[in-house]
């Protein structure tokens, strides 16, 4: 699920272990955040971990729902349902400039 | 006839335990950890869980044929497979064998932030792929509770942290969990409450400038185990536990002899000589020949087709057997045709448990009948401890255990009667034999004489040794 836009400042990826309903809202959240702040600079891969165990080694996951951000540097990784969006925000490092 | 010493005939009920193949660790546990189930392991920095977890693994998958996964929280595989090669593990050999995997879970890979709820099914994944890939039948997670310091000791991790025991137990692998030591808990996040089948504490402590290691069993439900703190080392060929005692062997107390290798000594042991299996001390200053009975002992053993390992701590291999020669004892003879190893040794006594677990080393790969140790007293001036002489009982049950007859030799300061100073270790033998000097006009001549021996009717004479290059023979006194 890639949201295609050419130069993404922000690559995003949220790590689950099949869709519970944890993951949705995880994701839900992170969407919301996504097309409220960032659009047409994001690129959002989800990764289900239940398809794609191999997958959970390259960015070294043990906690699920994980969304790493991956650009802009340094990585970070934000683990959880995504609820508190302020601390989301604040861990993305995204700017609310006035909307 | 062989009858079964009684105090340690109980065995152990049937609870199924995995054998670590650790030297010591399988004695005190009582076969080895609970099967199937997790034990922790914990302890301060240092204190050598990670070597103790590896080994666990290595052992299972060379001796038992059962593959392993090592989960490392903290250090990269390759610094693994590099710190454990002077230890003689060949990581690299059993990875590519698929005998063994090491999975590195990087909880330093960026920084982390909580927020809302999780699980830790990544870690299961990670987990689940890791035991099937290799067929895992043991685990080792070192040292997961870092896990606490990046999440946050929340509610939320400590029930995924129990989930994860439990989905362990239901994947059937024996586990070994590491845990840092913690102030007041037995580890710093109080990760014994998921781990309750089995508990194993070490520590490392200096004390007088000496290291040392101790292993103590906290905890081993349906099962009863040694309850000392057990000397612990790190050596060259990975752990070992230093009781190596008979809790789990059924010592058996022999009738068999074994002759002194002196013809009237043996008539004054009830004829026969000592007991198969015992511990004989023979005392005495210097100079009164202690030496030269332990080496007849040896020789004796070389003539009966049995293998005997000397520990001689004065003298070099070379000068014993010189000034045994003269004695018309040919210790080469027996040394040439494999009967007999001189191990010459100096006691430092900084490493005394080091020393100690070295001789059983030596006595493990040799099985000799019979081991000299001359003298014993270098050792016991080491330390008054009483520690050192709960290693020597430990060395006496292990030998006993095997059915080795054990030969010390002590060293009587100058004023003291030959009899009188040896309560250290006196009552830890069987049979001791006591020599001393007496001056007849110009002369100084040996005396010997028996002052106990266990189970037989010995003589209470007081005897000559006279010494020759015919050997040794012992003499009526001249009135």
């Amino acid at each position: 699920m890639i949201a295609e836009q050419p130069d993404h400042k922000w690559i995003l990826r949220l790590y689950v272990a099949g869709l519970t309903p944890t993951a949705e809202r995880a994701l839900a959240n992170i969407k919301t955040i996504c097309t409220q702040h960032l659009e047409g600079q994001y690129a959002l891969q989800v990764i289900d971990l239940l398809e794609s165990p191999a997958l959970a080694e390259l960015d070294q996951i043990f906690a699920v729902p994980t969304l790493v951000r991956q650009l802009p540097s340094p990585l970070r990784k934000i683990v959880g349902d995504l609820s508190d969006i302020p601390k989301v925000m604040a861990g993305l490092d995204i700017k609310t400039g006035p909307q | 006839m062989e009858i079964s010493n009684p105090k340690v005939g109980t065995p152990f009920p049937t609870i199924e335990k995995a054998s670590t193949g650790i030297a010591g660790l399988d004695e005190i546990t009582g076969g080895g950890l609970p099967a199937r189930r997790a034990t922790l392991v914990c302890g301060g920095p240092g204190c050598g869980k990670t070597v103790l977890a590896m080994e666990f693994l290595v052992r299972g998958a060379q001796q038992f044929d059962e593959p392993g996964l090592f989960v490392s929280f903290e250090e990269k595989p390759q610094s693994l497979v590099e710190n454990f090669g002077p230890f003689g593990f060949d990581l690299d050999a059993l990875i590519r064998e698929k005998r063994l995997k090491i999975s590195h879970i990087d909880l330093s890979h960026g920084e982390v932030i909580e927020t809302g709820d999780f699980t830790l099914t990544g870690l299961l994944i990670r987990l689940e792929h890791g035991i099937k890939e290799i067929g895992a039948k043991r685990v080792v997670l070192d040292t997961m509770e870092n896990i606490f310091s990046v999440l946050g000791n929340t509610e939320n991790l400590r029930a995924e942290i129990a989930r994860l025991f439990h989905w362990l137990r239901d994947k059937r692998v024996t586990a070994l969990v590491t845990g840092e030591r913690g102030k007041e808990e037995l580890t710093r996040y109080g990760f014994e409450e998921y781990l309750s089948d089995c508990v194993l504490l070490l520590d490392h402590r200096i004390t007088d400038q000496i290291s040392k290691r101790r292993l103590r069993i906290v905890k081993y439900r349906g099962s009863p185990h040694g309850k000392d703190e057990y000397p612990f080392l790190v050596g060259e060929t990975g752990v070992s536990v230093l009781p190596l005692t008979s809790l789990l062997l059924d010592h058996k107390v022999s009738d068999e002899r074994v002759s002194t290798g002196i013809a009237a000594l043996d008539d004054m042991l009830a004829g026969q000589g000592y007991f198969r299996g015992t511990t004989v001390l023979v005392s005495g200053k210097a100079g009164t020949g202690k030496s030269s009975i332990a080496a007849a002992f040896a020789a004796a053993a070389g003539a009966r087709n049995e293998r005997c390992l000397y520990f001689a701590f004065e003298e070099s291999a070379a000068q014993l057997a010189r000034n045994m020669r003269s004695l018309g004892l040919d210790l080469d003879k027996w040394a040439k045709q494999g009967l007999l190893t001189l191990q010459a040794m100096r006691p430092t006594f900084l490493g005394l448990e080091e020393h100690l677990l070295g001789m059983i080393h030596l006595i493990d790969a040799l099985k000799p009948s019979c081991v000299v140790i001359d003298p014993i007293t270098n050792f016991l001036s080491a330390g008054d401890q009483p520690e050192i002489k709960a290693m020597f009982m430990r060395l006496i049950d292990y030998l006993k255990s095997r059915k080795i007859t054990l030969f010390v030799t002590a060293l009587t300061a100058g004023s003291d009667r030959p009899d009188e100073t040896e309560e250290k270790i006196s009552s830890l033998v069987d049979t001791w034999i006591a020599l001393d000097l007496e001056v007849v006009g110009h002369e100084r001549r040996r005396q010997i004489y028996v002052v106990k021996s266990r189970g037989m009717a010995h003589s209470r004479a007081t005897r000559e040794l006279v010494m020759s290059d015919h050997g040794l023979s012992l003499q009526g006194l001249e009135p």
